[in-house]
């Protein structure tokens, strides 16, 4: 059996990373996940890796875009006010098609906010969040196990796609412990492949470029075009969810991160209770699961959508049922974490006498 | 003896090597000719005077500019 | 006979777009000599900034990346921390360094990051048409301070070597000019320095390069070479104002 070790959220997160093979991190600190840069600064020290802590986020995500243009995974993380300021640099990114990762750990907003967990960046990870056409590969982990598997999946998803991809966590899910277990055997970051377009010195080969722009005529649409393509292929190929008793679901809850964990308690309280509600949680926030969520809705007749905040990813919902159900939704804004009985009261509204 | 070579395609006639800049003083910018981008030029009048110091290849922004030797 | 002076090879064959008389162009032309006598072309990653010199991803012969508007030194970090054996230059203007990444050059050389970084000072925002630079003179006129900068209301140039020069973290701070053969020689060796100090390891090295912008200026190429030696370098000194190799000796 593989090690199991009882760790923060945020420290599971800094393993994972490491264990994916990434050896760069930079970032400035912010709450709630101080705990990520205070132990990669010694973790990167012990293995030779580069922690670098920056004078904003701003310049955080550009030594990003040089530590992976050079072709070497590169990560940072930080919580909503300082992914903001980040946005323009995933632009530049996603407009040179580098893949990084990028992990955001919620907290209340807008402006300062407050330091609780929150959803309120659904908007801002899933439609780009930058200036210009193009998307970021978001996932949502829902636990510690989570936070340590998906840099993995990030990195992998990224470089495939060549894509800036998003970890999009929350302050509940940094900071609590639970087991986690070291499931699969650490990258060796050498023995990651060399990139085709990566920048390290034209000895024996053309030039290469990295860059976000062309002026000439009709040349931007072009790119954009074939980032568009790219964009399809990954709506097609890598949505990803996992459901809970939706066969005969009369009722299904959607939700993401912290509040599909609190639903599924909800869930088993309904279940007890002899009303037939089922569990959709997502894993790929961007691309979003719309074919399952399609399917579903020829059949369930109530979706229930629970979110950390006035109701984002709802409209995502809408569309992706083409409001052919009723669907609901049940949010808790400003840090504000759904209670598992909270969550049922709303089901018993909804679906009344069909017990 | 050094040879000054004008590339006139590349020359934008900013006359930057023209002014102050030969110890030979023997750069003008043509007064007669015009470059497909619209630009004068610049020329060597007395080729025999150059010295190959280089100056006039160090001031150019292009470089429009080649000497031998 | 043989080619003493010439296009080098450390420059694409690409003409460049820059207006007649403008400075970059003199500049590029003695990064692209370096880049082949220090025989470091094939291992040097370099940076475009955003304006006018944006298209430098074009003229160098190297690997190059063109970042956001004055990250230029975050990404060089980036790059140079992970392949600390290639060579990383950023190539920014005067907005792109002192306006809007005044906090990345900063502490780029706070930290002494083994880069070299370039930094054309024209005094003026040439890509977009002229308007006022964190670096354009007390009373110099531009298409945003029409009747010349007005230092009540416009605030004081930045002078960016005198500032840098306060920090413990540069190497190597220089300020040069390129508007006379004499001077150019002087670039040169600056430039040479700057990129040598990063070979052998010594950290964060910028040469300030005053340079033309006629059009900007309003002025004809000839007349803007003489502005800059006799206003502009008065207001800029030309000199070193950092070189800890002579505290090493």
């Amino acid at each position: 059996m593989a090690e199991k070790k009882l760790m923060y959220g945020n420290h599971a997160m800094v393993e994972g990373v490491i264990a994916a093979g990434c050896r760069f991190f930079a970032g400035y600190p912010i709450t709630p996940q101080n705990e990520i840069p205070e132990l990669m600064s010694i973790r990167m020290n012990e293995i030779g890796g580069v922690f670098v802590q920056t004078e904003s986020e701003i310049s955080a995500i550009n030594m990003l875009f040089g530590a992976a243009a050079a072709g070497k995974r590169a990560m940072t993380s930080s919580s909503s006010p300082g992914i903001s300021l980040m946005q323009e640099g995933i632009s530049y990114i996603a407009g040179a098609d580098i893949p990084v990762l990028v992990v955001n750990v919620v907290r209340g907003g807008p402006g300062l906010g407050n330091i609780a967990p929150s959803q309120s960046d659904y908007y801002q990870a899933t439609r780009g969040g930058g200036h210009g056409d193009y998307f970021t590969i978001t996932l949502a982990p829902n636990s510690a196990q989570d936070l340590y598997e998906f840099p993995r999946l990030a990195f992998e998803l990224a470089e495939k796609y060549r894509n800036p991809a998003l970890i999009l966590a929350d302050g509940l899910l940094g900071q609590m412990m639970e087991p986690v277990e070291f499931s699969s055997k650490p990258i060796d970051p050498k023995s990651l492949p060399e990139k085709e377009w990566a920048l390290c010195g034209c000895k024996g080969r053309e030039r290469r470029v990295v860059r976000s722009y062309d002026l000439k005529a009709g040349k931007l649409e072009v790119l954009n075009l074939r980032r568009a393509e790219k964009y399809a292929k990954i709506i097609n190929k890598e949505q990803r969810f996992k459901t809970e008793y939706c066969d005969d679901a009369d009722l299904v809850i959607v939700a993401y991160g912290t509040c599909s964990r609190v639903s599924d308690a909800a869930v088993k309280m309904a279940r007890d209770k002899g009303f037939k509600v089922g569990l959709l949680r997502l894993i790929t926030l961007w691309p979003f699961p719309m074919d399952v969520l399609g399917d579903m809705a020829k059949k369930v007749d109530n979706f229930l959508v629970v979110e950390m905040s006035n109701g984002q990813m709802i409209d995502d919902v809408k569309l992706a049922t083409e409001c052919r159900s009723r669907i609901y939704f049940h949010g808790r804004p400003g840090g504000g974490v759904p209670t598992p009985p909270e969550i049922y009261k709303r089901i018993e509204e909804v679906l009344g006498g069909a017990r | 003896m050094p040879e000054v070579k004008i590339l006139e395609e590349v020359c934008k006639g900013c006359g930057l090597c023209c002014d102050n800049v030969c110890p030979e003083n023997i750069l003008i910018l043509t007064p007669d000719r015009i470059n497909s981008n619209g630009y004068h030029p610049a020329m060597v009048t007395d080729m025999k005077k150059c010295t190959g110091c280089g100056y006039c290849f160090k001031i150019c922004p292009e470089p429009a500019i080649e000497i031998y030797k | 006979m043989k080619m003493i002076f010439g296009r080098p090879l450390g420059l694409t064959e690409t003409l460049q777009r820059y207006c007649p008389g403008c400075g970059h162009g003199i500049v590029h032309r003695i990064i692209g000599e370096l880049l082949v006598k220090l025989d470091i072309r094939e291992r040097t990653i370099g940076i475009a900034p955003v304006g006018c010199s944006v298209f430098a991803d074009e003229y160098f012969n190297c690997d190059m990346i063109q970042p956001p508007h004055g990250r230029g030194p975050a990404i060089a970090t980036g790059l140079k921390r992970t392949r600390p054996e290639c060579i990383v230059f950023s190539y920014q203007g005067d907005g792109d360094l002192a306006a809007m990444g005044t906090a990345e050059i900063i502490h780029a050389a706070a930290r002494s990051e083994n880069i070299t970084v370039i930094f054309i000072n024209n005094a003026i925002f040439g890509m977009t048409g002229g308007q006022m630079a964190p670096t354009t003179l007390p009373g110099m006129k531009s298409t945003t301070s029409v009747k010349g900068r007005d230092i009540g209301k416009q605030g004081f140039p930045i002078k960016v070597c005198e500032m840098l020069a306060s920090l413990d973290g540069p190497y190597y701070l220089e300020r040069c000019a390129v508007d006379t053969p004499r001077n150019v020689i002087r670039t040169e060796k600056a430039l040479k320095t700057a990129f040598a100090n990063q070979i052998s390891n010594k950290g964060f090295s910028m040469v300030e390069i005053l340079s033309m912008c006629p059009t900007g200026w309003g002025q004809t190429p000839v007349q803007a070479k003489k502005w800059l030696g006799e206003v502009m370098a008065e207001y800029y000194p030309l000199g070193v104002f950092r070189d800890l190799s002579k505290e090493e000796k």
